[in-house]
C-alpha cells in the first residue's frame, strides 16, 4: 500500500474514449493491497476495458463478497454502483440486483476462496441460471486475507509457504462451470493484460453468465518456489490457446485474419468478437472437446488460456423467464404489483 | 535498443532538466529542498558553488533553467526557480567564513584578468583560492561589468553586487581600476603566467538610416543606460520611442518612466513570438504601462526646423510558415511616430580596439576572436576568453561557466599540463529510502500553481531610479512553491534480474512513463509505450532482459513526477528512488601535483 494518494495529474496525451473519460476517470481509491498482488494488475485490467468499451460509469454495478479479490472493486470504476456481500454470496446479491434492474452491466469481482470454497454452492446456482453478469475468479489458489491458507483452487502437490504440500483435489473453476452449461468460459493471467483486457470486454458485452479465471498471484503468500499459482510457474506452464479481438460496430472485419483460424461471432446484443486460434486442434465452440483437451492439458501440467468456450444460443436469465424488458425497477408501481384481485385471478389459474 | 548506460553520468543528469539547462549545472532540486528545510545558508552556499552570485542570479538571471523545468511539462508554469534562489540569498546568515580563502602562501603564479565583469569575477573566485596572485584590470572607475553599468538599479540593486563581488576581492585580489588596458601585447609583455580577457561586448549596435546623426537625442542603449547609471544622464523628454524588442529594450523603456517620460513606445519590426525579451520582462514592461508596437520597421528620423519630432516607420506584414519560421515580409504602408527621444536597443558587438591583430590572436569574419569551446583558450598559447567577449552576447550565468573552464585551464596551463585532459563529470547515486512508505524526500505531489512574485504599488516605484520593483517571495509563497519542485535528482533506478513483471509498477504510475514490452528500436518503441512518447529530446530508459518473459522496461523520463509510487509498489525492489548527485570538476579537484582523481571525491 502506498501512503500517498496517486497524483491527480495526467499524460496531456492520454486517449480519451467515446464519452470523453480517460482512463483515469474509471479510477478507485488507492489500493491497500500488497505491493506487487496479481489482483492490482486485474483491477487495471478491468478499468482498461470498461473504458475501452465506453461503458457510462452510472450504468455499472460492482458486485463483491469478501477476500482480498473481493476488496478490489474500491479500486476502481468509483463513480459507479457497488455493493460489497458477505462472504461467498456476491452470486445471489448480484442475481437479486439483476432480477430488479437488467439494464445495469454487473461486474463481480470474487476469489477463489469465496467462489470456490465458502461460495461454491451460490457461485453453480449463478451458473445454471446463466445469470447476465461477467464473474471474474481472481485466483490465488489461497486465503490471501487471512494469511495464505490453501483454498479449494490449490493444486495437489503444492507448497504452502511453511507446512505441507496440498493433498486434496482442486475445484477448476473452468470445468465447472463447462459443466454447468456457462456460456462464455476464459482463462487467463494477471500478468498478461494484452490477453485479459479484451476478454473482459467480450465477458461484459456477452449476454449471460460469462466466466473469467484469472491466475492472480499472491506475492506474500503464494508467490515462492513450489507454489503452483506464482508468477514464474504460471509463466512456465502457459499455454495461450485462443485470442479474442472486440469489434467495434463500425469497423469491418479485417481479412488479415488467417482463414480457418480466424472466427467472428456474433454476440447477442450486436456486437462482434473475433476469436484467434493459436492451437488448430481447439473448438471453443464444443464442451465436448473443450473439456477433454482442458484435461489433457491440465495433466500435462500445462494452464490453459484463452477464450475456452463460448455459447451464445443458451438464453439469459431475464429471457429463459419470460420477463418484460423494462427493468422492475423502472415499472410503475401498478404494473409491478397489480392488486389483490388480480392475485388471486392468478392464483385461481393452478387450483 | 542497447540497455541503457545509466554508469554514464550524463544519463541522469539530463533527467535533472533544470540542472542540464544550467549552463553551470547548478544543483537545484538540492538546494530547493534546503529552502524548504529552512537552510537557507546552506541552499545560498550550493548555489554560489557552481554559480558564484547566487543574490544577483536570483534577481536577473536568463534562467534558461526554467523554461527547461519539467513541471513546465506536465503542467503549465515552470517551478518559480529563480525566485526561491533570491530566497536563499535574501534568509541566508553571515556566510563569510564559509567561503574560499586563499591561502598565506602564494602558489608563485601570476594571472592577468582583464575587465570586472561576471566573467574575470569567476576567474578570480576559483584561482585566488589555489594560490594564484590574481590583478584584475578595470576601465572603468567600478566593479561589476553590465550587472552594474545596463542592469538598471530596480532590478539589481548595487548593495547586491557590492556584497557578493566583494566576497571575491577580499581573498586578495588585486583590483586595478581606471586602468583600461589599450595594448595586449603589452600586456602580455608584463610576464604573467596567463591573461584572461573578460571584456564583454561593449559596443551597441547603431541603425544607419536618414536623420541618425543630426540629433543628440538618439541614444544608443547600453552607453545610454550606462550613463543613467552614473547618473550622468538624470532626464529625458516625454516622448519616448524604443527601437527593438530584447531585454535591452525593456530595461531602457523602464528606466525612461523613471526619467520623467509618460509616453513610452516600443517598436518592434516583427510580430509578438519573434521577440528576443524573455516572457517576464516583457510582463514587467506592460504592466508598467509600456505600449509594444508590432510589425513597424523603422524608415527615416523626422526634423522640423532641425529639431528632432519623430520616426517614419514602414508598416510590415508577414507570412509564417508551417514550422513557425516567418519571411522577409512585405511593406503595406507608412506610419509617423512622434518623439522627443529615441533609444536604439538592437543588439551588441564585440570590439577589441586593443588586441593587436599580429601577436598569434586569430579573428573570424564577425571580429570575434577564435576561441576553443571546452578550453576557453584562443589561438595564443596562455591568451584565455570568457563571457560576452568570447562568443558574443549572452548572459551572466554562461559567462559564469566560461569563468570556471578557463579557471581550470589556466590552472593546467600554468602547471605545464595538457588543458585538453580534463577531469570527468562523475555521479554520485545513493538510495533515499528510509522505511515501508517513507522516503528521504516530499514525494507527495502540490498542485499549487506558480506563485506570482509581489511588486512594488505602480505609483510609488517610479519616484525614484532605485526603488527594487519585486519585492522577493513571502515565507507563504516559498512554502508552496517549493514543493512544486519535483525532485527530479531523486532518480528512478532500475535493477531488472529483480523483477517478477507483477505490472505493479506500470499500472501505479500516474502519467504512465512505464511499459514492459517486446524490445525494439527507438522509433518503433516510442510508439509502442502506454502513453505517446512524442518528446524526442527526452531519453527513454531501455532496461535489460526481464528474467521470467525476455521483455524489457521500458522508461519514457518526459513526464516522471518522481512519485515514487513504481519504488512503493513494486514488491521486490527491483524500483528504487535514488538521489543522483553531480560531480562538476572545478579548478581546484585538478589538483596538477597528485595522481588524476574523479571529481569531487
Ligand atoms: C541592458 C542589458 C541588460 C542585461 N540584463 C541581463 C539580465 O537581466 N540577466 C543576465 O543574465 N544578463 C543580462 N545582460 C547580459 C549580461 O550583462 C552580460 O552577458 C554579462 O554582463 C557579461 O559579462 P562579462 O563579464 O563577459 O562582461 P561585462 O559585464 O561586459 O564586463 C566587462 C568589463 O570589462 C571592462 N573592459 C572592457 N574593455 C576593457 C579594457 N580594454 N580594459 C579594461 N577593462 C575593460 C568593462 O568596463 C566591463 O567592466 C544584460 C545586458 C544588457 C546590455
Ligand atoms: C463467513 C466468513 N467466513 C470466513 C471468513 C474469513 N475469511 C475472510 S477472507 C477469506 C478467504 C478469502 O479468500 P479468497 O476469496 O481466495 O480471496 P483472496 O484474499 O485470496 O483474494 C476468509 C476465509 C469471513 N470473512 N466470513
Ligand atoms: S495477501 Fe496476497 S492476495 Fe492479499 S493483497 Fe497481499 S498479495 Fe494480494
Ligand atoms: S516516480 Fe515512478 S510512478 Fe512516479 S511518475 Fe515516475 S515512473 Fe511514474
Ligand atoms: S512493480 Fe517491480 S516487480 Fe512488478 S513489474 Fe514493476 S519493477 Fe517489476
Ligand atoms: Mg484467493
Amino acid at each position: 500500500m502506498s501512503y500517498i494518494a496517486k497524483p491527480k495529474i495526467t499524460h496531456p496525451g492520454l486517449n480519451k474514449n467515446e464519452l470523453g473519460l480517460t482512463t483515469r476517470d474509471y479510477e478507485g481509491a488507492v489500493s491497500t493491497l500488497c505491493a506487487g498482488c496479481g489482483h492490482d494488475s486485474v483491477t487495471a485490467a478491468i478499468i482498461q476495458a470498461v473504458f475501452e468499451l465506453n461503458v457510462e460509469p452510472h450504468m455499472l454495478a460492482k458486485m463483491s463478497g469478501i477476500g482480498c479479490s473481493s476488496k478490489t472493486p474500491a479500486y476502481f470504476a468509483s463513480q459507479s454502483h457497488g455493493f460489497n456481500s458477505v462472504h461467498g454470496r456476491m452470486p445471489s446479491v448480484t442475481t437479486g440486483a439483476n432480477a430488479a434492474n437488467r439494464d445495469l452491466t454487473y461486474i463481480g469481482v470474487s476469489g477463489d476462496g469465496d467462489s470456490l470454497s465458502i461460495g461454491v454452492g451460490q457461485f453453480v446456482h449463478a451458473i445454471r441460471r446463466n445469470l447476465n453478469m461477467c464473474y471474474i475468479i481472481e485466483n490465488n489458489g489461497v486465503y490471501g486475507l487471512t494469511k495464505g491458507q490453501f483454498s479449494a483452487s490449490a493444486d495437489i502437490g503444492s507448497l504452502p509457504k511453511k507446512g505441507l504440500p496440498n493433498q486434496q483435489e482442486p475445484i477448476d473453476p473452468v470445468s465447472t462451470a463447462l459443466s454447468l452449461g456457462a456460456t462464455y468460459i476464459a482463462r487467463s493471467f494477471s500478468g498478461d493484460k494484452e490477453q485479459l483486457v479484451p476478454l473482459i470486454k467480450g465477458a461484459l458485452l456477452h449476454s449471460g453468465f460469462s466466466l473469467v479465471d484469472v491466475i492472480s498471484p499472491c506475492v506474500t503468500f503464494n508467490d515462492h518456489e513450489g507454489s503452483t499459482k506464482s508468477y514464474a510457474h504460471t509463466r512456465e506452464f502457459y499455454n495461450h490457446v485462443i485470442n479474442v479481438d472486440y469489434i467495434h460496430p463500425s469497423e469491418e472485419i479485417k481479412a488479415a485474419y488467417a482463414e480457418g483460424e480466424a472466427m467472428p461471432i456474433h454476440l447477442r446484443g450486436g456486437d462482434t468478437i473475433v476469436l484467434r486460434k493459436l492451437s488448430r486442434e481447439y473448438d471453443p465452440t464444443s464442451r465436448a472437446s473443450s473439456f477433454k483437451y482442458l484435461r489433457d492439458r491440465f495433466n500435462a501440467g500445462e494452464i490453459t488460456t484463452g477464450l475456452l468456450y463460448v455459447n451464445e444460443e443458451r438464453e439469459e436469465m431475464h429471457e429463459l423467464m419470460g420477463n418484460v424488458d423494462t427493468p422492475l425497477a423502472h415499472l410503475p408501481y401498478e404494473e409491478l404489483s397489480p392488486g389483490k384481485e388480480e392475485l388471486h385471478k392468478l392464483q385461481s389459474r393452478y387450483r | 535498443m542497447k540497455p541503457t548506460d545509466t554508469a554514464n553520468p550524463d544519463y541522469y543528469h539530463k533527467v535533472v532538466d533544470c540542472q542540464w539547462g544550467c549552463p553551470a549545472h547548478t544543483d537545484v532540486p538540492a538546494y530547493i529542498r534546503m529552502i524548504a528545510q529552512g537552510r537557507f545558508s546552506d541552499a545560498y552556499m550550493e548555489n554560489r558553488k557552481s554559480n558564484v552570485f547566487p543574490g544577483i542570479l536570483g534577481r536577473v538571471c536568463d534562467r534558461p533553467c526554467e523554461p527547461a523545468c519539467r513541471r513546465g511539462r506536465v503542467e503549465e508554469k515552470p517551478v518559480a526557480i529563480c525566485r526561491l534562489k533570491r530566497v536563499a540569498a535574501d534568509h541566508r546568515d553571515d556566510i563569510t567564513d564559509r567561503l574560499p580563502q586563499a591561502p598565506a602562501r602564494s602558489n608563485g603564479k601570476k594571472v592577468a584578468l582583464i575587465g570586472a565583469g561576471c566573467a574575470s569575477l569567476t576567474v578570480a573566485n576559483d584561482l585566488r583560492p589555489l594560490g594564484y596572485e590574481v590583478t584584475i584590470f578595470e576601465a572603468l572607475d567600478t566593479t561589476g561589468g553590465l550587472m552594474r553599468t545596463n542592469i538598471p538599479q530596480f532590478r539589481l540593486p548595487p548593495a547586491v553586487l557590492d556584497e557578493e563581488i566583494a566576497y571575491i576581492l577580499d581573498m586578495g585580489v588585486d583590483l586595478k581600476l581606471n586602468h583600461p588596458i589599450d595594448s595586449l601585447e603589452d600586456l602580455l609583455g608584463e610576464g604573467y603566467d596567463a591573461v584572461f580577457v573578460g571584456t564583454g561586448a561593449p559596443r551597441g549596435k547603431n541603425l544607419e538610416i536618414p536623420g541618425r546623426y543630426d540629433s543628440d537625442r538618439i541614444h544608443i542603449g547600453i552607453d545610454w543606460l550606462e550613463s543613467v547609471a552614473f547618473e550622468h544622464t538624470k532626464t529625458i523628454g516625454r516622448r519616448v520611442l524604443i527601437i527593438g524588442v530584447g531585454n535591452t529594450a525593456m530595461d531602457c523603456c523602464r528606466t525612461s518612466l523613471r526619467l520623467g517620460a509618460d509616453d513610452v513606445k516600443v517598436m518592434a519590426r516583427k510580430p509578438r513570438g519573434f521577440f528576443k525579451a524573455s516572457d517576464w520582462e516583457l510582463e514587467d514592461a506592460e504592466e508598467e504601462n509600456v505600449e509594444i508596437l508590432v510589425n513597424h520597421s523603422p524608415k527615416e528620423f523626422v526634423y522640423e526646423d532641425g529639431k528632432l519630432v519623430g520616426m517614419n516607420f514602414e508598416l510590415m506584414e508577414y507570412n509564417i510558415d508551417e514550422q513557425g519560421r516567418i519571411d522577409r515580409g512585405t511593406v503595406t504602408g507608412e506610419k509617423f511616430m512622434p518623439a522627443d527621444d529615441v533609444v536604439l536597443a538592437i543588439g551588441q558587438d564585440n570590439a577589441f580596439p586593443w588586441i593587436e591583430r599580429d601577436i598569434g590572436i586569430e579573428f573570424n569574419e564577425w571580429e570575434c576572436p577564435v576561441v576553443d569551446e571546452t578550453t576557453m583558450m584562443c589561438t595564443r598559447d596562455g591568451v584565455f576568453f570568457g563571457g560576452d567577449s568570447a562568443f558574443g552576447p549572452r548572459n551572466i550565468i554562461w559567462a559564469v561557466e566560461h569563468g570556471h573552464q578557463a579557471a581550470i585551464s589556466m590552472h593546467k596551463y600554468c602547471h605545464g599540463e595538457n588543458i585538453e585532459d580534463r577531469l570527468p563529470m562523475g555521479m554520485n547515486l545513493a538510495s533515499q529510502k528510509m522505511g515501508m512508505h517513507e522516503w528521504s524526500f516530499s514525494n507527495d505531489y502540490n498542485p499549487a500553481s506558480r506563485r506570482l512574485m509581489p511588486h512594488v504599488d505602480l505609483k510609488k516605484r517610479f519616484k525614484k531610479l532605485d526603488i527594487e520593483v519585486e519585492l522577493g517571495f513571502t515565507a507563504e509563497q516559498t512554502i508552496e512553491e517549493v514543493e512544486r519542485c519535483l525532485n527530479c535528482d531523486v532518480q528512478t533506478v532500475f535493477a531488472a534480474n529483480l523483477c517478477i513483471e507483477c505490472d505493479a509498477c506500470l499500472d501505479i504510475c500516474p502519467v504512465n512513463c512505464l511499459t514492459i514490452t517486446d524490445n525494439g528500436d527507438e522509433q518503433d518503441l516510442r510508439t509502442r509505450l502506454k502513453a505517446p512518447a512524442e518528446n524526442l529530446d527526452q531519453a527513454l530508459y531501455v532496461s535489460a532482459e526481464l528474467p521470467q518473459t525476455g521483455r524489457v522496461m521500458v522508461k519514457d523520463e518526459d513526464l516522471c513526477v518522481h512519485c515514487s509510487l513504481c519504488a512503493e509498489r513494486c514488491p521486490t525492489g527491483a524500483w528504487d528512488m535514488q538521489k543522483s548527485e553531480l560531480l562538476v570538476p572545478y579548478a581546484a579537484d585538478e589538483s596538477p601535483q597528485d595522481q588524476p582523481k574523479v571529481a569531487g571525491a
